[in-house]
């Protein structure tokens, strides 16, 4: 049985009397690709951000790989071999694309391999013809791919992305999957994502969150047909 | 980058050879001097504030330590050399300690310009608290108000007597601001000056790339107060006192302008706001017609308008369009034709 590279136990996270985490308990399998579905204020950004250091959990406990990384900050986690994109683009506007992802392998290796490493990345994305334009000036896709460029270059054993999708054109998402699949070769990775036509074609296991705590885990398909899913997603009384 | 390490480093010596060589015909040397050390108290600013992204209101509290410092220990040495390195040393110490507190405190900018400029004022306020007798570092004495006098100044290392001073001193000055500039260029080029500007750019990003952002802040803010202590080690060897206008907020907010007229983000930007603001604060000092406030204030006020870049950037985009090197402009505008169509 594969090994459990992220688990939390009885997570909570509240802000004043809003409960937006409730006691959720994730386990995640190495090379397991999970996506994180569930309305507007289900609870799953407060869960990314709680997992990644970004917040500090009220209650529970958070283990990568065995060891508790509950109330780390954002770069002991990054540390430890897990890359990180957050909901809003998160580069170095003013850097090259080559810079931004030399920089993302310069924290691991030395200068030179960091090098090779960026080089080999800009072709695995296709971002050549781009690789000396400063981000700034680049469209709202290429800097998604960039961003996921650099969380992929740092050879992670566990990726958190959230909501990669978001506002890219349909061959931008089509090329962001390749890239997420390529990923799973080597690392477990969690999507918390909106978007339901691109988790139809990426995801395998679904972890369905409703009003902060999780409402079902399953099979993708399964939870798509499920009646209760239904009725969170449209909003309807069950 | 533009330029090879190499090209960068014979340019910035043969052009200030040049500088070095050519300025005291047109300035005296003793006005000169104090325009050099300023452009290094300029530089220290340029370094933390256009590179690291840390904006420091009291620039001039590590400026007016590293003199202090250096007036107290000649007094007690009674020879020049470690005095000098004490200079350096303290300020950086200093500002790691408070850097440390501000960056692991997670303070923003704003707070960290409050911060900043408060320490200033109250080591203004504290040196200039100090000039009853009870007030002595070993046969110093801090003299409030007055200040110090009477110290140590810049000898030939093991030589006590042999001062430097003068036209010498003016090529000392010179040549430091040449070692401190080639070693920021060094630094910039490093890992870390390059994590620094990723710094600059993205806390965020770079926590999540595994970067320890407080730790690296810290140690940039800590140079930036070497530097200006070094600077104002040197100042107090020009002045030959050193008293606590040096601490003053007018002090810390003529850094700041410095840089942005000079150009942020650039190496030499500061260097040329620095020591041109100065000169010209010096040429206005001499009529009584106009206070030379207002005139700072305007060419702020006018930098800020109209050259929001500053002159370094000005004068090199002025530089390229002269001479006709656009090739970048529009290869990138092809690039970005041919992806779309």
């Amino acid at each position: 049985m594969a090994e459990t590279v992220l688990e939390t136990q009885g997570l909570t996270m509240r802000f004043g009397g809003v409960t937006a985490s409730d006691n959720v308990n994730f386990k995640l399998k190495a090379r397991e690709l999970r996506c994180l579905i569930g309305p507007n204020g289900a609870g799953k950004s407060t869960f990314f951000k709680c997992v990644t250091g970004l917040l500090t959990p009220t209650e529970g406990h958070v283990f990568m790989r065995g060891q508790e990384v509950t109330g780390w900050h954002p770069h002991q986690i990054a540390s430890l071999g897990v890359g990180i994109k957050t909901q809003t683009p998160n580069v170095l506007d003013a850097l090259s694309v080559r810079e931004n992802i030399w920089l993302a392998a310069r924290r691991f290796h030395p200068v030179s391999e960091a090098r090779d490493r960026s080089d080999e990345m800009i072709d695995r994305l296709a971002l050549g013809s781009i690789a000396r334009s400063s981000l700034g000036q680049l469209a709202h896709g290429e800097r998604q791919r960039v961003e996921l460029g650099l969380v992929a270059v740092a050879d992670p054993w566990l990726v958190l992305l959230d909501e990669p999708a978001a506002g890219m054109s349909a061959q931008d998402v089509e090329r962001m999957t390749a890239i997420i699949h390529d990923l799973t070769k080597t690392a477990a990775v969690v999507i918390v994502e909106h978007d339901m036509q691109f988790i139809r074609s990426i995801a395998d296991t679904v972890t369905v969150f409703h009003q902060g705590a999780v409402l079902m885990e399953d099979h993708v398909d399964r939870v798509m047909s499920d009646a209760q899913v239904r009725a969170v997603y449209l909003g309807k009384k069950t | 980058m533009a330029r090879t390490a190499l090209q960068d480093v014979l340019l910035t010596l043969v052009v200030s050879a040049l500088l070095i060589w050519i300025m005291p015909m047109l300035i005296g040397t003793y006005t000169l001097t104090v325009l050099v050390i300023y452009g290094m108290l300029g530089l220290s600013l340029g370094l933390i504030w256009g590179f690291g992204g840390i904006l420091c209101f009291g620039q001039a509290a590590f400026f007016g330590l590293g003199a202090y410092t250096y007036a107290i220990a000649a007094i007690n040495i009674g020879e020049s050399t470690l005095p000098m390195l004490l200079a350096v040393l303290v300020p950086a110490i200093f500002a790691a300690l408070l850097g440390a507190m501000m960056f692991y405190g997670r303070l923003t900018d704003v707070y960290l310009g409050v911060i900043t400029l408060v320490v200033t004022l109250i080591l203004f306020k504290f040196v200039n608290s100090t000039a009853g007798p009870q007030y002595v570092i070993g046969k110093a004495r801090l003299g409030g108000f007055n200040g110090i006098p009477g110290f140590q100044t810049l000898n030939v290392p093991g030589d006590p007597g042999a001062y430097i001073w003068g036209d010498p001193y003016y090529y000392v000055c010179a040549v430091a601001l040449v070692i401190v500039f080639l070693l920021v260029t060094w630094l910039l080029r490093s890992s870390f000056g390059r994590i620094a500007l990723g710094i600059r750019e993205n806390e965020v990003r770079m926590g999540l790339m595994g970067y320890d952002v407080a730790a690296r802040k810290t140690v940039m803010f800590a140079i930036g107060a070497a530097i200006a202590g070094l600077a104002g080690a040197l100042f107090a060897n020009w002045g030959e006192i050193v008293t606590p206008s040096l601490f003053s907020l007018g002090q810390s907010a003529e850094i700041i302008i410095w840089c942005i007229v000079g150009g942020l983000g650039t190496r030499i930007g500061p260097i040329i706001g620095a020591a041109g603001l100065a000169y010209l604060k010096f040429l206005l000092g001499q009529q009584s017609l106009i206070d030379n406030t207002l005139i700072t204030g305007l060419i702020l006020v006018l930098f800020v308008l109209f050259l929001p870049k500053g002159l370094a950037p000005a004068i090199a985009a002025l530089f390229r369009a002269v001479f006709g090197r656009t090739r970048r402009k529009p290869d990138a505008r092809r690039m970005r034709r041919a992806r779309h169509g």
